[in-house]
């Protein structure tokens, strides 16, 4: 009966949907990290997934770039659609899909580089740009979307490392937006950040919708209810609930859901 | 019988650790709270009598031979020893010796048997001496130990004080061997300093480390200018390098990023039997098996190959090097950490892309310091050039002639009979010398290469 409330929710939001999931399947050897999940993602819109540590939000992330694939003991199961093409399909080049599903940690995690060189990293490795100019400016566009332009502009050849633990992480936003993806998958990006730059890097995830399909995983819920509109719920390997925040967080469906918020279970 | 004094220090530590752990046991027992665990009680009664006393005896030990010959000899009835000088005297005393050990040749003199029967009662008495003096310095450090036995005796940082002094010791003694092999190196060269001048040492082109045999013996004069011995070092080490960083490097990388695990597993301990191969086993191969090819394919070309070349010892040293390499970049490339991984690939990048622009500059301090380190292994290997250098010091860096190395040369000039008061044995230290400063020179500069990159992931 769950299921079909969530379908005909499907399908309301259905020319919007970004990536859609279907019985998808994870094993890490015997392990079975996530056991039949099926899900749209809408574009321009956050996304949350919560849940208890170990019940496989991040797995469920990592099989939307296919990070996964780099794991060798990691098998993925049922079909994955970025824009209605299947991003596990043999044809499809990992390489090229995580340009477009751009990722950012939990740890912020610069290269040992100059500011300048991390954000061009990605264009140019995948020849962005055609000259000096062009690349300048995608470093100053990302940048400047990253909410970190004015902080660091007079110094981009100042090491990316030397950044602040909130610089560090904008600066790792900024350079996943510099190879200009359609979504950007976040995992746990606040968890190693202090509560003003978690404030920063919210806002810039708010800001970050207009363009992008962002997901995020976080284990905090009062930050799934300040940034994303839609929530969805893992337990244990399994998509308990996926809803509008709003819903998750003042009627949820589910008794799991329940307690988790109210946090009996976490 | 020498092992019966360390048998009863041994039999002492353990009693006294169990006295000690008993009487603190009973303290506790009594309802008083002990300041340190039992175990540390016990411990400090035993590191309180091992490490004197252990050190007692290896004094005596170490001394008690000198002072025994040096009671017989004084002990000799007077006028024997009149007219011998220091030889004849070490040869009195040897036969003495030879005497006490039951090998008597001929009808030696009355006056050596009484010596040599003295010589055995005063081995005995020593012995003895040294037993008894080991029980009553135990008993007496035992008692000692357990007067302090109380609640309230901190026996823990007893302990940690005995076993910080014996660490600090051992680090001592690497530092004082150093500075020994140092201040000896120093006085040969020096000596040698004296017949030769610095700057003909330092910057003369001819290697010829001849003396004249006889007083009267003309243009027999040697010339001790290293300057050919070290370029021979040189191109010999270049090769090895030509052949060891490339193949170690892109085996690390291999085995590190690109190979499947189960291979991976393969590879590993292969290069550390490689690592294993000793050098004269390197040595052989260098010249039974890769000095001819390189020279039989040389003359198919038409060029000109010497027997022994630069390239068949450099080349092997090399191969050498290989698992020195691949070890040091595999361990840097390893300290990586996998966020970076994760973040070059979360950017689209490939492996091969990963690994040339963010794992591979990461990773580059700490494969520089291992090149160095190797560097540093190259200039001073002895046995592969031995064997696979040539002898004749020239000033080349062709590849395919014959060159010497200052190893080689050092070998060279040690070996025969030689006496320690010419230029030629002393040539030997002053290169020794040179080795020495370059190779520190070099372990230095790579240990502050390895340790800025230690720094680099906090
Ligand atoms: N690299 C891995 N190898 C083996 N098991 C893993 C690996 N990563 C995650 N797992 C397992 O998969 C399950 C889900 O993990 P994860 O997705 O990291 O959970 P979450 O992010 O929700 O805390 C856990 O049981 C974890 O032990
Ligand atoms: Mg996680």
């Amino acid at each position: 009966m769950m299921k079909d409330s969530m379908e005909t929710k499907l399908d309301v939001d259905a020319m919007n949907v970004k990536f859609s999931a279907r019985d998808v399947q994870v094993h890490y050897g015997d392990t079975h990290a996530i056991k039949d999940v099926s899900v749209d993602i809408l574009d321009n819109t956050v996304t949350a997934f919560i849940g208890p540590s170990g019940c496989g939000k991040s797995t469920f992330l990592r099989t939307l770039n296919r990070m996964n694939d780099t794991i060798d003991i990691c098998r993925v199961q049922g079909d994955i659609y970025l824009d209605g093409m299947d991003i596990y399909d043999p044809n499809i080049d990992p390489v090229q899909l995580r340009a477009k599903v751009g990722m950012v940690f939990q740890k912020p995690n610069p290269f040992p580089k100059s500011i300048y060189d991390n954000i061009a990293y990605g264009p140019r490795i995948h020849g962005l740009a055609r000259n000096k100019a062009e690349l300048d400016e995608i470093v100053e566009k990302s940048l400047r979307r990253g909410a970190i332009w004015d902080e660091v502009q007079d110094r981009l050849d100042a090491p990316g490392t030397g950044l602040s633990g909130g610089q560090q992480q904008r600066l790792c936003i900024a350079r996943a937006i510099a190879t200009e993806p359609e979504v950007l998958l976040m995992d746990e990006p606040c968890s190693a950040l202090d509560p003003i730059a978690t404030a920063q890097v919210e806002e810039l995830i708010d800001e970050l919708k207009a363009n992008y399909s962002v997901v995020i995983v976080t284990h905090s819920m009062q930050q799934a209810a300040r940034v994303s509109q839609k929530t969805a719920f893992f337990h244990l390997g399994n998509l308990v609930e996926y809803n509008d925040t709003n819903e998750i967080f003042t009627n949820p469906q589910d008794s799991r859901t329940e307690s988790y918020i109210t946090g009996r279970i976490g | 019988m020498t092992a019966f004094p360390f048998l009863l220090l041994i039999l002492a530590a353990v009693v006294g650790y169990a006295i000690n752990r008993v009487a603190a046991r009973g303290i506790r027992d009594g309802g008083s709270r002990l300041h340190s665990m039992t175990s540390y009680h016990g411990m400090y009664s035993a590191l309180l009598v091992l490490v004197p006393v252990l050190t007692f005896i290896l004094v005596w030990l170490a001394l008690q031979g000198a002072v025994i010959d040096r009671l017989i000899m004084s002990g000799l009835p007077d006028g024997v020893l009149d007219g011998l000088d220091g030889g004849g005297i070490q040869l009195v005393l040897a036969e003495i010796k030879s005497i006490a050990g039951g090998q008597v040749f001929g009808t030696p003199e009355d006056w050596k048997i009484a010596a040599s029967e003295r010589l055995l009662t005063t081995r005995e008495r020593a012995d003895w001496l040294l037993i008894a003096l080991v029980a009553v310095m135990s008993l007496a450090l035992m008692i000692f130990a357990r007067t302090r036995v109380k609640a309230d005796f901190r026996a823990r940082q007893g302990v940690e004080g005995i076993v910080t002094g014996l660490m600090i010791f051992c680090s001592v003694v690497a530092i004082f061997t150093t500075i020994g092999i140092i201040v000896s190196l120093s006085y040969e060269t020096l000596r040698f300093l004296e017949r030769v001048p610095l700057s003909e040492f330092l910057f003369g082109t001819n290697w010829e480390p001849q003396i004249p045999l006889r007083e009267d013996q003309i243009a027999a004069e040697g010339a001790f200018g290293w300057l050919p011995v070290i370029l021979g070092t040189i191109v010999i080490t270049v090769i090895a390098l030509v052949v060891a960083v490339p193949i170690g490097l892109f085996s690390a990388i291999y085995v590190n990023e690109f190979a499947p695990k189960k291979l991976r597993t393969i590879i590993k301990p292969l290069l550390e039997i490689l690592a294993g191969v000793p050098t004269v086993v390197y040595g052989f191969f260098a010249i039974l098996v890769v000095a001819p090819a390189i020279r039989s394919f040389g003359q198919s070309l038409g060029l000109d190959v010497a027997p022994n070349t630069a390239l068949a010892a450099g080349g092997v040293m090399g191969i050498m090097l290989v698992p020195f390499i691949s070890s040091f970049a595999d361990d840097a490339l390893s300290a990586v950490p996998q966020s970076l991984r994760d973040g070059a690939l979360g950017l689209g990048a490939t492996r091969g892309e990963m690994m040339t622009t963010v794992l591979f500059p990461a990773a580059l301090p700490g494969i520089v310091g291992g090149v160095l380190l190797a560097v540093s292994r190259a200039i001073g290997e002895t046995m592969i050039v031995v064997m696979a250098a040539g002898l004749i010091a020239r000033m080349t860096i062709n590849p395919l002639d014959s060159v010497t190395t200052v190893t080689v040369q050092i070998v060279t000039l040690l070996i025969g009979d030689t006496s320690f008061d010419n230029p030629k044995t002393l040539a030997a230290f002053a290169l020794g010398t040179m080795l020495f400063i370059v190779t520190l020179g070099i372990n230095i500069f790579a240990l502050s290469f390895v340790r800025k990159y230690r720094e680099a992931y906090d």
